[in-house]
């Protein structure tokens, strides 16, 4: 058996000496709390227009990770292009002649770049959430306030576990450009408006993405929400099971198929 | 410093690849004897690249077994330093450079970084060590698959058709090497669907075709059953001809087109033997088989894709243009087109 620390050292030169590891992660980074704090900035001018129940269910917290939506993409994208880049540039055939043991290969590659991901992740969520409440003026939380830390811990969790979810996917279909294709929409436009519709929207909030981000919110029904039938963890468990269906799913994928 | 222990040995048993309905390895049994070059022969299509896979345990069998040195690929422990192989010279990240490329598979099995920077010296890329190997040239990224092949310093090494896309320079170079790591007593087997090319490398032949075994010996045999020189008559007269060379003890054995193959029997002889009875010929000439034809006879059941219209001379008995050079054919190594 290849030491697995010996993988785990390998697969971290492979992430930190491609470029597209820093982009990635930056825009991940740069776009939540760039886009958190304008939504912050301009919640705070406008938040004498929201309606009573909407003021009364006001979420200081929810409202400085809104930058997610987009920033979350980014982390789609670097998970996606980790296990990807292996198959589109050939790379996996002397990668699996060099660490033939399938499992060892996948799970250190996928233990480096989630690891990563999670750092960067909370990173954005803690700088998102300080940004945001500074810029919210009077509206702010604290985080020392009820459940204001798990939130933060959770945004960060969120997108670590986002990453996590895509490398499997990329593992399973084998094409960065396919899983793109699939995992982009998907998060951006079709859990987002399966969410706001009738009917749908109780299907929608099992999806990995509305079940995991019920972790960051503070208030159960912020905005005027209805209420999820599960709670924050419940939530991240929900998401859990989907990353870990994906990720055995492309292990299954890789033990089976030829490279 | 080698181990001692180590046979380096490669066992394929029953070995079998489907592909549907497709049959691309048809239960492949052979051995890649230790410190010497097994030539692996095959025209294109003939599974020498699925062979090669499933050796380095990529592609899963259908059925049967490959082991090295006993042991199934995957329990090897630090495969590279027991097998190197270059299967095609695009398996690399092209957006990481030609040093961390190296760098990530020699940590994965525990070879020392310095030997990054050996390998690289080795094939003569230190001077671009630090590119990014996208914009490597074929030549380049051959010599890079090199490197990484060398790189746990493995006494067996696989090299799937390695002068593919070379210059003659490249060609040249890559001989010399599978020579020289030859030398150091290092098991080598090499695929190629070229034989001139085999016969100036391989020491031993292992010849398939649509995935089956055709042929399993050394190349020294391979030249001697195959290099036959032998005359060829043609004349009007076919059988009056055949039945005078038969009543002088000569064989003549009918090769297609009218001629008559005579081996062993001086083209002189042959000439005043028919001058005496007063046959006509339209062909007397003395022929050399070149070690391509044998391999095209024997793998002309065995092609899967033809090339319709070819001259390719004596590839089996269709009929196919006259040749009157009185000369024939030498082994000509660029002959043979894919």
């Amino acid at each position: 058996m290849a030491a697995a620390s010996a993988v785990l050292q390998s697969e971290w030169t492979k992430i930190r000496t491609v470029s597209s590891t820093v982009w990635t992660l930056a825009s991940a980074l740069l776009v939540t709390v760039a886009m958190s704090a304008a939504l912050c900035a301009l919640m705070s001018s406008t938040f004498d227009d929201l309606s009573d129940l909407e003021r009364a269910t006001f979420d200081p917290t929810l409202i400085s990770f809104s930058g997610m939506i987009l920033g979350q993409l980014a982390m789609v994208v670097f998970g996606v292009l980790v296990v990807g880049t292996e198959y589109s540039s050939g790379m996996i055939r002397t990668s699996l002649a060099a660490v033939p043991q399938r499992a060892t290969f996948l799970f250190s590659k996928i233990a480096v770049a989630g690891t990563l991901a999670l750092v960067v992740g909370l990173a954005t969520s803690f700088l998102s959430f300080f940004l945001g409440q500074a810029l919210l003026g009077e509206h702010r939380t604290s985080i020392g306030a009820d459940n204001v830390l798990r939130a933060v811990i959770g945004g960060g969790l969120y997108m670590g576990l986002i990453a996590l979810f895509s490398m499997g996917v990329a593992a399973m279909l084998r094409s960065s450009m396919l899983s793109l294709g699939i995992l982009v929409p998907f998060f951006f436009l079709v859990s987002q408006i399966l969410s706001a519709v009738p009917k749908a929207k109780e299907v929608a909030a099992y999806f990995p993405d509305q079940a995991g981000a019920k972790i960051m919110q503070v208030v159960p029904n912020a905005m005027n929400s209805e209420e999820a039938a599960y709670g924050p963890w419940g939530g991240l468990g929900i998401m859990l099971i989907w990353v870990a269906a994906a990720l055995i799913g492309g292990y299954l994928v890789l033990k089976k198929r030829d490279a | 410093m080698r181990a001692l222990t180590l046979v380096r040995m490669i066992e394929l048993e029953g070995l079998t690849k489907r592909y549907g309905p497709k049959t691309a390895v048809d239960h492949l049994s052979f051995q890649v004897r230790p410190g010497v070059i097994t030539g692996f022969l095959g025209p294109n299509g003939a599974g020498k690249s699925t062979t090669m896979r499933m050796m380095l345990d990529l592609d899963n069998p259908t059925s049967g077994t490959v082991r090295i040195d006993g042991r199934h690929y995957r329990d090897l422990d630090e495969p590279l330093k027991y097998i190197g192989a270059l299967l095609d010279a695009k398996a690399m990240n092209g957006g990481r450079s030609a040093y961390n490329n190296l760098l990530c598979l020699a940590q994965s099995n525990r070879i020392p970084e310095r030997r990054v920077g050996e390998v690289l010296d080795l094939v003569g890329l230190t001077p671009v060590a630090r590119k990014k190997s996208k914009g490597f040239s074929l030549g380049m990224g051959q010599r890079l698959g090199i490197a990484s092949a060398l790189l746990g310093d493995p006494e067996i090494l696989m090299f799937d058709e390695p002068v593919n896309g070379l210059d003659p320079e490249g060609i040249h170079w890559i001989r010399n090497l599978m020579k020289a790591l030859a030398a150091e007593g290092r098991t080598i087997f090499v695929s190629s669907h070229l034989m001139s090319e085999m016969a100036l490398t391989a020491d031993h032949l292992i010849v398939i075709g649509q995935g089956k075994l055709l042929a399993d010996t050394s190349m020294a045999d391979f030249i001697q059953q195959n290099s036959r020189s032998y005359v060829r008559l043609r004349s009007p007269q076919q059988e009056r001809l055949r039945d005078l060379l038969h009543a002088n003890g000569f064989i003549a054995v009918e090769a297609g087109n009218g001629t008559l193959e005579v081996d062993g029997v001086a083209i002189e002889k042959l000439g005043e033997l028919a001058a005496e009875h007063g046959l006509v010929l339209h062909e007397l000439s003395s022929q050399r088989a070149s070690l391509e034809e044998a391999f095209m006879q024997m793998t002309a059941g065995a092609v899967e894709y033809h090339a319709h219209g070819t001259d390719v001379h004596g590839a089996g008995p269709a009929p196919g243009p006259q040749w009157s050079t009185p000369s024939g054919p030498a082994s000509d190594p660029t002959s043979q087109g894919a």
